[in-house]
């Protein structure tokens, strides 16, 4: 039976791409699927736009390729990157003149049409509505504070790409699975109807699309148990024609597969497990099984799947305040109490000088800042050290700013035995984030595929 | 006689928008159970008082022995608007496991 394997890249915009190298030397894939784009990236990659049109792109594309490229070359692997963000065609151009530099001719295949931000009046002339998928909210309070909005799209321009004879696909927005699950469409020739190898596809890359989640990190077991995190292996798998996948990692890596680290990831930032919507099937995951074969080897079957729904997902971002935030350590002893005292002291400096954020947080690192209101009281006794945190957020910059200069003259005049203070640091924009549905045709019909030989 | 989740099961949690989803994962069907009767989507949403604003979703996934749970409105707006250090939602998966069950038939 044909099968192909395919090895996950990055898990996020900040993510290594050592251990990609192992799988390219030592794990006989085919493809890499990289995923350099979690729902908060593309407020990131906004700012960067804003400053440069130029920008908008995840600016390790060029770094990572440069030193894999090397090693994929010669085996023939193909690489899969929605490393395009906000601007794919901007990625393009910095890829081709590396390209150049590295002197290899490859063929580069873009896929745009995912932003829809320049589209929206037209949307909503047409009668989409652009309500706030989980509130009902009305975009029109947030309307003229929009600074991108894109749609999720599917692995079918992925494929088409590919078919064209891609080396490297570059995209925006899609669906992180359907990174994954286009060269296994491309390779084992499945049918845009056949749900449930589709929905197979789909598992296969949701278990792979966050890296190290995989195979060992991030593991909410017996995490002493897993071996060499250090050198840890990203995941590998081999999906055969009828849509059975065996996941694992390349040889003498760290890490862990296994049915405990995987289930971990089937159900990472999953809604109901039994309709996981993507822009090509609704997945029921609560019908595969997950059987452990050999140390770092499990197979995946029987995921089913359902017809795609009719509309594709699309998150836009706005600007929404900024927030100031500032730190200060605090040593024993009565280290929680001198932070207390500390907060107390500029909380009443902001009233008297009429700073009034909408929201203020006070949170004590080393002691409740993770666990908010559910950290244990009984822990605050003894602490060798504790680290104030308040972050304010503000409608204006010039407000949020403020927030540095009130806490550091604390060291001077507060409490005793300071270490570790933020100084004065800059506010930094907040972005609300408005998730809404929109009518698959109406993305569908502005999706564009080009390919091109490119390089020296 | 009660027990604390930590002792039980092993989590892990994620965001969505202003949602985020915390699975819990059982060591073999017994226990299983047990989660299915005493971790309500009412008993995580008042673990949450404080944290989570919305409402709390509990779905099950028998074939890896696992609940999922979704809380809606947990994360202060979503992680690029949130003030927390936790604006990820990462470490509510710990924070659940502080839970108390009882563990009796």
């Amino acid at each position: 039976m044909k099968s192909v394997r395919i090895g996950g890249g990055l898990g996020f915009y900040g993510d290594s791409w050592q251990p990609v190298k192992a799988s390219i030397e030592r794990g006989n894939v085919q493809y890499i699927a990289s995923d350099h784009l979690a729902e908060l990236t593309l407020a990131i990659l906004q700012k960067d736009r804003q400053r440069d049109p130029k920008l908008g792109y995840t600016r390790d594309l060029v770094p990572m390729l440069a030193e894999l490229l090397p090693l994929a070359l010669p085996r023939g692997v193909k690489f899969i990157l929605n490393a395009g963000g906000l601007n794919p065609m901007a990625a393009r151009e910095v890829l081709l003149a590396a390209l150049k530099r590295l002197g290899v001719k490859l063929k580069v295949g873009v896929v745009l049409g995912d932003s829809v931000i320049e589209r929206l009046d037209e949307l909503q002339a047409s009668g989409v509505a652009l309500n706030h998928m989980d509130t009902g909210g009305d975009i029109a309070s947030v309307r003229e504070r929009l600074l991108f909005a894109n749609a999720y799209l599917g692995a079918r321009p992925l494929v088409e790409a590919l078919a064209a004879g891609a080396d490297i696909v570059l995209t925006g927005r899609v669906a992180d699975a359907a990174l994954f699950l286009a060269p296994m469409v491309y390779e084992l020739g499945w049918c845009w109807d056949e749900w449930d190898k589709l929905a197979q596809g789909i598992v296969v890359g949701h278990l792979m699309e966050c890296s190290g989640q995989a195979t060992g990190g991030n593991f909410g077991g017996d995490w002493r148990s897993i071996p060499n995190l250090a050198h840890i292996g990203y995941p590998i798998a081999e999906v055969a024609e009828n849509g059975d996948a065996v996941l694992t990692k390349a040889p003498n890596t760290g890490g862990r597969v296994s049915f405990d680290t995987l289930r971990e990831q089937l159900l990472y930032e999953v809604h109901d497990p039994a309709h996981y919507l993507t822009p090509d099937v609704d997945v029921d995951m609560t019908t595969l099984h997950m059987e452990e074969l050999g140390p770092d080897q499990v197979r995946v079957s029987g995921a089913t799947g359902r017809p795609a729904p009719e509309t594709f997902k699309v998150v836009a971002g706005y600007e929404d305040g900024y927030m100031g935030q500032a730190t200060i350590g605090y040593a024993w002893p009565d280290a929680l109490a001198k932070a207390q005292l500390a907060a107390q002291i500029v909380q009443q400096q902001m009233t008297e000088s009429g700073l009034q954020p909408e929201e203020t947080l006070i949170e004590y690192l080393g002691y409740n800042s993770i666990h908010g209101p559910l950290a244990d009281p009984a822990a605050s006794e003894g602490l060798n050290e504790v680290y104030l945190r308040i972050a304010v957020r503000c409608k204006e910059k010039r407000d949020a700013d403020k927030l540095g200069r009130l806490l550091t003259p604390l060291g001077l005049s507060g409490p005793p035995f300071i270490g570790g203070a933020s100084g004065i640091t800059a506010s930094r924009g907040l972005l609300g984030i408005w998730p809404t549905l929109v009518p698959r045709g109406v993305i569908e019909e502005y999706i564009s595929v080009s390919v091109e030989e490119v390089g020296e | 006689m009660k027990t604390q989740l930590v002792r039980l099961v092993h989590a892990r949690s994620g965001d969505k928008g202003d949602k985020a989803n915390i699975a819990i994962f059982a060591p073999d069907r017994a226990t299983y159970d047990l989660l299915l009767r005493e971790v309500t989507a009412e008993r995580v949403k008042q673990h949450f008082i404080g944290i989570a604003f919305g409402k709390v979703e509990r779905f099950e996934a028998p074939n890896v022995l696992a609940l999922n749970f979704v809380l809606h409105g947990a994360l202060n707006g979503g992680a690029s608007r949130s003030l927390r250090s936790d604006a990820l939602g990462k470490s509510l998966a710990s924070a659940l496991l502080r839970m108390e069950i009882e563990v009796g038939a």
